[in-house]
């Protein structure tokens, strides 16, 4: 989808914070993030396992774990209204309808006592009210929108007699049924065998044009995000630390951390190295720096970058970084 | 399966046979049913006829070759007291027993799993300490005082509901509240954990997602799940209550199997204390087994392995 076709703006994060507070600190794991989200458009949040991109969708849901995790500050705009503001009968109401989310493992998504028909049938009866038949119809009809074979026969079967592969259709299926505005994937293809990786995202991107639902697509895997996203954030530590259109970062990466991220890509070209790691760990969420966060891993790091937490720098066209060695646009 | 079951029959067979032993040992160290049979003017000669009647002369070894041997083609001799076959007076009395667990592991469930479902939604509120309270009274509180304490309330000052034996359904009250209490604690307690993991789970997120009522996510879509490894457990409350209901049976005057063992050990009736718990260890080891056999039916993955 070219930039120009996309429409308003559906979802806009302004400097969400959400920490965990535990007897031994404070955990930041989201520490100011913010982006928008357009209709028919795909948003990749990318970054290393701990960097917050979990904690960021789960607090989109408003459905954080128990346990001292909350959302402290900032501002989640679903079509222009603050969701944070909402009681959670209101939320009960926007989730699924207006937001919903694809989890990581279909292996454990789906309840096993009961029938995948049961499961999808509780999603579409939240939209309208209508007799049994018109249902099961209906939920038949949700399967071969996933491009579930044999629907009819499948709706009546457990989740334990479908593969993992189904089961994650299945769940999108779940999801989507509430016609949403904005869909979170939390990693949905993670946990799914290759072959079955590049199906499933075909499926999302063709059930996006469809409906013309927003994406924000979790992952940590930069070949994915080529495969499907528009725009892409990356986070580091509880921040987004450079976003901008998917071809930009992928050709001129500005933000440190970024370009390690891509250089760690295995590449199917050229001789068989060592793979290649960025040295060092994240810095823990409990302690940070004062600094730039990616400072203590990052080759060109100077005294100013271990001082300051540096601005939002524009790179390009809708092209941003947090880095202190960029050169504005 | 077949294998499994062969095995299972084979360590039950060795079982028995322990608890065979067991038995016959530690009734002879209660002393001699003869002192309590015969009158205070009887003569020794009296005695003597009657210990050789009773099988009771020749040495112990003896008398258990000769248990032994019986046991092996079924039977299980006379009931000194009695005068009937001992599995005979056993079998008249387990009917009474059996009418009585239905309810009581009724009543656990009824109460147990709501306060386990409630307890664990509450985790570490008040709502989980009070029904913490209630699982640790119910198993603290031995059914000898709770029954009577149910008596002297109900029966005595109240008026309300006969104290004991058998008859319409008013006299199932309070046997069956006290072998029920004991059982909500544990249905309780296992409702609670089996709860709170599938509550973690990821489907019940999905569920949310979805944007499902909390009660349904709650009554419907984790305890359907948490019922499972609550349900493995009635082999086991089954065998609790029947080995259980000494106590209670005694205390109601309730003519089943927990007061016939009772009556055999007060009366030194050796043989009916011997058959009372040698079939008991059968009815335990079949329900154990039934259960197994169930549970593997109703998991296709444990039916695999």
């Amino acid at each position: 989808m070219k930039p120009d076709m996309r429409g308003e703006t559906v979802l806009e994060v302004r400097d969400l914070h959400t920490h965990f507070f535990l007897r031994r600190g404070v955990v930041k794991a989201v520490d100011g993030v913010s982006f928008s989200l357009r209709r028919g458009e795909v948003l990749g949040l990318v970054g290393e396992s701990g960097c917050g991109k979990s904690l960021t969708a789960l607090s989109l849901m408003r459905l954080l774990p128990k346990g001292g995790a909350q959302t402290i500050k900032g501002e989640v705009l679903l079509n222009g209204e603050n969701i944070l503001e909402r009681t959670p009968a209101e939320m009960r109401e926007i989730r699924g309808r207006r937001i919903s989310m694809v989890l990581q493992d279909p292996q454990t998504s789906l309840n096993p006592v009961f029938s995948i028909g049961d499961q999808l049938r509780e999603a579409i009866v939240r939209r309208k009210r209508a007799s049994h038949v018109d249902v099961m119809k209906e939920a038949v009809e949700a399967l071969r929108r996933v491009e579930i074979a044999a629907p009819e026969q499948r709706i009546g079967q457990y989740p334990h007699q479908l593969s993992g592969g189904m089961k994650q259709r299945v769940v999108g299926a779940i999801a989507i049924s509430g016609e949403p505005g904005v869909l979170i994937a939390d990693e949905p293809t993670t946990a799914l065998d290759v072959t079955i990786q590049l199906q499933y995202l075909k499926l999302l991107k063709r059930l996006q044009a469809e409906t013309g639902m927003a994406i924000l697509f979790i992952t940590h895997d930069f070949g994915v995000v080529g495969r499907m996203c528009d725009r892409v954030a990356v986070m580091y530590a509880g921040r987004i630390v450079e976003c901008g259109p998917v071809r930009q970062i992928f050709e001129a990466p500005q933000h440190p951390s970024t370009r390690a991220l891509i250089a760690s890509v295995p590449k199917m070209t050229g001789p068989v190295g060592r793979l290649t790691t960025i040295e060092g760990q994240p810095p823990s969420l409990m302690n940070l720096p004062v600094g730039c966060r990616f400072a203590s891993r990052c080759p060109l790091v100077e005294q100013r970058c271990l001082d300051a937490y540096p601005a939002e720098v524009r790179v390009g066209d809708a092209h941003t970084a947090d880095c202190w060695k960029v050169t504005p646009a | 399966m077949k294998r499994y079951i062969a095995r299972r029959l084979m360590q039950g067979v060795i079982l028995l046979f322990m608890v065979a032993t067991i038995v016959f040992f530690l009734g002879r160290l209660t002393g001699n049913p003869v002192d309590l049979m015969l009158p205070e003017d009887a003569t020794a000669e009296d005695r003597t006829a009657l210990i050789q009647t009773l099988g009771l002369d020749g040495s112990v070894l003896d008398q258990y070759a000769i248990f032994v041997g019986k046991a092996m083609h079924g039977d299980l001799g006379m009931s000194i007291r009695m005068k009937q076959p001992a599995s005979e007076a056993f079998f008249d009395r387990l009917p009474n027993t059996l009418v009585l667990i239905p309810w009581a592991i009724l009543l656990g469930m009824m109460l147990g799993i709501p306060l386990g479902v409630v307890a664990a939604v509450n985790r570490g509120g008040m709502l989980d300490r009070a029904a913490g309270t209630v699982a640790v009274l119910g198993v603290a509180m031995p059914s000898f005082w709770l029954g009577v304490l149910l008596i002297f309330v109900f029966s005595v000052e109240l008026g309300w509901l006969p104290s004991g034996r058998m008859g319409g359904p008013s006299h199932y009250v309070l046997p069956v509240i006290t072998l029920g209490t004991f059982l909500v604690a544990g249905f309780m307690r296992i409702t609670r954990s089996a709860m709170l993991e599938v509550m973690e789970s990821e489907f019940v997120k999905l569920a949310r997602i979805k944007g499902l009522s909390e009660a349904v996510v709650i009554w419907k879509h984790c305890l359907r799940n948490a019922l499972i490894p609550v349900l493995t457990l009635w082999g086991v409350f089954v065998g609790n209550l029947i080995t259980g209901a000494i106590v209670t049976e005694t205390v109601f005057a309730w003519p089943g199997i927990g007061r016939l063992t009772y009556e055999a050990v007060i009366y030194r009736d050796f043989p009916l204390l011997q058959a009372v718990i040698i079939l008991k260890s059968i009815l335990i080891l079949s329900i154990n087994l039934g259960v197994d056999i169930l549970y593997a039916y109703v998991d296709p993955r444990i039916r695999l392995t």
